[in-house]
């Protein structure tokens, strides 16, 4: 049974329709990137995932949980599915520590000295073990992120979702940034990256998914996305982004 | 008649700096002495409608930003009832009608409370300021980034723990200075409370220069210790703002 499984869904604002029959699934331990040109779709796409988007019809079902179902309980559903944002989105009136307890002590009920315990090991395993006690404006962008990255794991996830995460930063930045997810996706987290980044696709994408106007144009195996994609649109794309 | 001929002769006033230390005839002190017990319940009744109106004007407020449609509809009708009546008809109501309208063992028992005025002007400012700390919560929720909202549910939080520890404070970081200055409007408004009896700084000082035909000199205390009040707050809050300013960020 996949992890993630996108069925049918559509989604329209008013006469705009954003998502078309869009089907799709991630398995476990999976790492699945979704590119395409802007206002395709994507983002809208990622974020039907743990519900923050409500979708029209189709269903989606994260790990048996179904979306379209009234009564899931979606705080409990995105409790368990992380989330990293283009834009960090840390608390800036909380500390770093404070910004990857708060969850973990309000929505897990963990208590304080083991949600700060998992914080400063999670700080450490992004790169940053000594910025616990700093507040997010006084970090460059990079770092923010990654400690956005920290903040998702401290929940334990079962599932990563990442909405253009280096979109927002300063070129220098990126890599460290990737960096970081390079080494999630090594260790076995099933991940659904929206991004432009085509080297992180070709270095730890399984899957590459190509959308365009709200449809999932092209859906394969990396290998056959980079190497013998058959769709002109995706080819199109393909050659804008990679001509540099 | 006296009062008209004084006013018609100014130069001829008799200024006496000594008369806050004179016996007032109301019988429980001086004239200074009133002053200050005015200036008492002006602090109390201002603190107090305060506390009501924060307490009322946040939740207001917050509602005009949930996701439902009855919310906003009922927290808009109570800013724009609160918000659009002169506060000195609201403190009229609340005094003279609300308890004619209640049933008759009711009323009666309000009228009798031997703090009627205060705790009328209490509810009528509290309820008055209430509309308009609303609109600055709003204010103050709606200009956060929406993705702070959405990455706090995104962490599993629920609507009500987001507010609470994310939305809320922000917002009232970033409304502290319009805040601040709805509760200085909030003191001076408390003057109103003399038409209902209310034995605030302003109604003292106007029985001041009742009985010891010192004009001047009572509405120059009055001033100043308005001014006083007002330096006290603003610096207070200077204060608190330096307390909860979030290190690596400028205004917010």
């Amino acid at each position: 049974m996949p992890m993630i499984e996108i069925k049918d869904v559509s989604k329209a604002y008013g006469a705009f329709q954003v998502l078309r029959h869009c089907t799709t699934s991630v398995d476990k331990g999976e790492v699945v990137v979704v590119c395409g040109p802007s206002g395709s779709g994507k983002s809208t796409l990622i974020k039907t995932v743990n519900g923050l988007e409500p979708f029209q019809t189709g269903n989606i079902i994260v790990d048996g949980v179904s979306l379209a179902d009234k009564a899931t309980d979606l705080p409990k559903l995105r409790a368990r599915v992380g989330m990293v944002f283009q834009n960090f989105e840390l608390f800036p009136h909380l500390s770093i520590v404070d910004n990857l307890c708060l969850a973990q002590q309000k929505v897990l009920g963990r208590d304080r000295p083991a949600a700060e315990a998992k914080a400063h090991a999670l700080l450490a395993r992004v790169g940053l073990p000594e910025q616990a006690d700093k507040f997010p404006g006084q970090l460059s962008g990079g770092q923010q992120q990654r400690v956005a990255i920290a903040r998702a794991l401290a929940m334990d996830p079962i599932a990563m979702l990442f909405d253009e995460p280096t979109s927002a930063l300063d070129p220098e930045m990126v890599s460290e940034v990737l960096d970081v997810m390079v080494a999630l996706a090594k260790e076995g987290m099933t991940m659904m990256v929206v991004t432009h980044e085509m080297g992180f696709a070709r270095k730890v994408a399984d899957r590459v998914i190509f959308m365009d106007k709200g449809e999932i144009v092209e859906d394969a195996k990396k290998a056959d996305f980079f190497g013998n994609t058959r769709n002109p649109r995706a080819q199109a794309f393909l050659s804008k982004i990679l001509q540099h | 008649m006296e009062d008209r001929k004084r006013r018609g002769h100014p130069m001829k006033y008799n200024w006496n700096w000594g008369v806050f230390w004179e016996a007032s005839p109301e019988g429980t002190g001086t004239y200074g002495e009133l002053l200050i017990a005015g200036l008492g319940w002006t602090i109390v009744t201002a603190l107090c409608a305060w506390i009501l109106a924060l307490a009322i004007g946040t939740t207001v407020g917050v509602m005009r930003t949930l996701p439902s449609k009855w919310a906003n509809i009922l927290a808009a009708c109570w800013v724009e009832l609160f918000r659009n009546i002169p506060i000195l008809v609201q403190l009229f109501v609340w005094f003279y009608v609300v308890p004619e309208l209640l049933p008759k063992a009711w009323g009666t028992a309000i009228k009798q409370m031997p703090n009627a005025a205060f705790v009328t002007a209490v509810v009528g400012l509290g309820f008055a300021t209430s509309a308009r700390v609303a609109e600055q919560v709003r204010a103050g929720i709606q200009s956060l980034p929406a993705g702070q909202a959405m990455a706090a549910s995104a962490l599993g939080l629920t609507l009500p723990q987001a507010y609470r520890h994310v939305l809320l404070p922000r917002a009232f970081r970033v409304v502290l200075p319009p805040l601040t200055s709805e509760f200085l409007n909030l003191i001076k408004n408390t003057s109103v409370g003399l038409t209902i009896g209310l034995l605030e700084l302003t109604a003292r000082a106007r029985s001041m220069q009742e009985y010891s035909a010192q004009v001047f000199e009572a509405f120059t205390a009055a001033t100043l210790l308005y001014l006083l009040l007002n330096v006290v707050v603003v610096s207070a809050v200077r204060a608190l703002e330096r307390r909860v300013a979030i290190p690596g960020q400028v205004g917010t």
